[in-house]
């Protein structure tokens, strides 16, 4: 019988082969896909979160786990849509206009698909007009934005200005992030939410969708 | 105990002050504004600096290239040496600078091949044009810092192999985990001439990581501290440090063993002039 403690361990220390292996043979037994979700593929980020947070995991062991996840939930995700179940949320995420880096970016758009969310991921260097797009296409919950240059921050403010002017920003929570970002920056241009590392970002968007 | 040697301050900073667009790369200004970009390091050679880096940070063909596919990279390299050696007029050497691709290899965002031949292309350009020594700087991911150092040292050229500590609760580990010693054993394994610490962290915090890789290598040690972190004001950030603050804390780096000290983010000429008069005094 499909080992669930396995699959856990395995999504935790970014073992992905075990983690497939583990969930094919659960899913050939007829095990719930929701229960292996919530009782060890979830459970397993969330370890891997609080590890980040006291600093025994870092960005690469992370990476690794939701790597792990994704694959597992590869499987799993065709079985749920069948079911009519759907994803937690829907994020769209982008580096702002005239910023090229992307790591963390894309370090939090793993870790939110690992955590359940579908996600919209629009690169780097992204005009405020090509997330109203998506937003008005894509209908997500959640818009997340990242900046690393202290240059490139003030774009946020413009495409959450932007996104009030189109006539779409009561539709979607806004939460950004990147280095030069702070909680009080966070606010100061109204976004309803901020996080500073991949960790926080997955807890932040789950907080702001259930709001 | 020598007298470390004073290098320069931040470019984008003093480049974005000259005009460059926010988000624009500073590195394709040495072929259209390298009247401008000359200003820089010749502002750091008149402020006291030995050695000034050159605007060549990303010119590395998978960051220039991702927007820009037309451009002749070892152009760009190349103009960015004679730019600085014009600046420095034979008053300064010449470090030339190469920083990461933003890419994770772990990932496959980009292959071990993909690095080798960008840095391979950039660090030729660069010896090329002159460089004096080359400075691999603010990297993360040891891997990376490491493919960058062997295309360097192909060019027999002095390499300094820098990463950025602006992670965990005492800001003692990169992005990618790695700490001092570890950065230290396997930067100085590979070959590096010398080792540091750069950007992503104020000076005052970087004392602590100079002392930890002085006391796990032999080699010299680089330090360009940012000027504190960026704080938020009226919508902007900036960095609190005054050069006064910062210059004061450069006895404490020079007695952690730094072999050469200059500043990044946020940095200036006029905190150049202030270290410079901290140093003459030792």
């Amino acid at each position: 019988m499909a080992d669930l403690n396995k699959l856990h361990d395995a999504i935790l220390y970014g073992d992905q082969k075990t983690a497939v292996a583990i969930t094919e043979e659960a899913l050939a037994e007829k095990i719930d896909p929701q229960k292996l979700i919530h009782e060890a593929m979830i459970p397993a980020m969330n370890e891997a979160g609080k590890k980040f947070e006291c600093e025994e995991f870092f960005v690469p062991e992370l990476l690794l786990a939701a790597r792990a996840m994704k694959g597992a939930l590869k499987l799993i995700q065709p079985l749920l849509a069948a079911s009519g179940a759907e994803p937690i949320g829907t994020v769209v995420i982008g580096t702002v206009k005239g910023d090229l880096h992307d790591i963390g970016k894309n370090l939090v758009a793993s870790m939110l698909e690992g955590a359940g969310f579908r996600v919209v991921d629009l690169g780097a260097d992204v005009p405020a007009d090509r997330f109203i797009e998506a937003v008005e296409k894509e209908k997500p919950n959640l818009v997340c934005m990242s900046a690393l240059l202290t240059v490139t921050m003030p774009a946020m403010k413009t495409t959450i200005e932007a996104l009030n002017q189109a006539g779409v920003r009561g539709k979607v929570k806004v939460m950004v992030g990147g280095a030069p970002v702070t909680p009080e920056y966070a606010a100061e241009i109204g976004a309803d939410g901020y996080a500073d590392n991949a960790s926080t970002a997955v807890a932040k968007a789950r907080e702001l969708i259930a709001a | 105990m020598p007298k470390p040697i004073l290098t320069d301050g931040a470019w984008g900073t003093q480049l974005q002050a000259r005009g460059l667009p926010p988000g624009e790369l500073p590195d394709l200004w040495n072929l259209t504004r390298p009247e401008l970009v000359e200003e820089v390091p010749r502002a750091y050679v008149e402020a006291g600096s030995e050695i000034v880096l050159t605007n060549t940070f990303r010119a590395n063909r998978i960051v220039v290239h991702a927007k820009h596919p037309e451009i002749d990279v070892r152009a760009v390299n190349r103009a960015g040496v004679e730019i600085s050696k014009r600046a420095a007029a034979g008053r300064a050497k010449v470090f030339a600078s190469i920083g990461p691709s933003g890419k994770l290899l772990m990932m496959g965002e980009v292959t071990e091949e993909e690095l080798e031949a960008a840095f391979r292309e950039q660090a030729e350009a660069l010896a090329e044009a002159g460089a004096d020594a080359l400075v691999i700087e603010t990297m993360s991911d040891l891997a990376e810092a490491k493919i960058a150092l062997a295309a360097a040292k192909a060019t027999g050229l002095f390499t300094v192999a820098c990463m950025v500590y602006d992670s965990g609760k005492n800001k003692d580990r990169t992005m990618m985990g790695v700490t001092p010693e570890q950065a230290a054993a396997e930067l100085a394994e590979a070959g590096a001439d010398a080792i540091g610490a750069n950007c992503g962290n104020g000076i005052a915090g970087y004392v602590p990581v100079c002392e930890r890789l002085r006391a796990a290598t032999d080699l010299p040690v680089w330090i360009k501290a940012n000027a504190g972190l960026p704080e938020i004001r009226g919508g902007e950030a900036v960095y609190s440090t005054t050069p006064e603050e910062f210059a004061s804390h450069v006895p404490r780096l020079v007695e952690a063993g730094a072999s050469y000290i200059g500043g990044c983010c946020g940095t200036s000429p006029d905190y150049i002039r202030a270290v410079r008069e901290v140093l003459d005094r030792l």
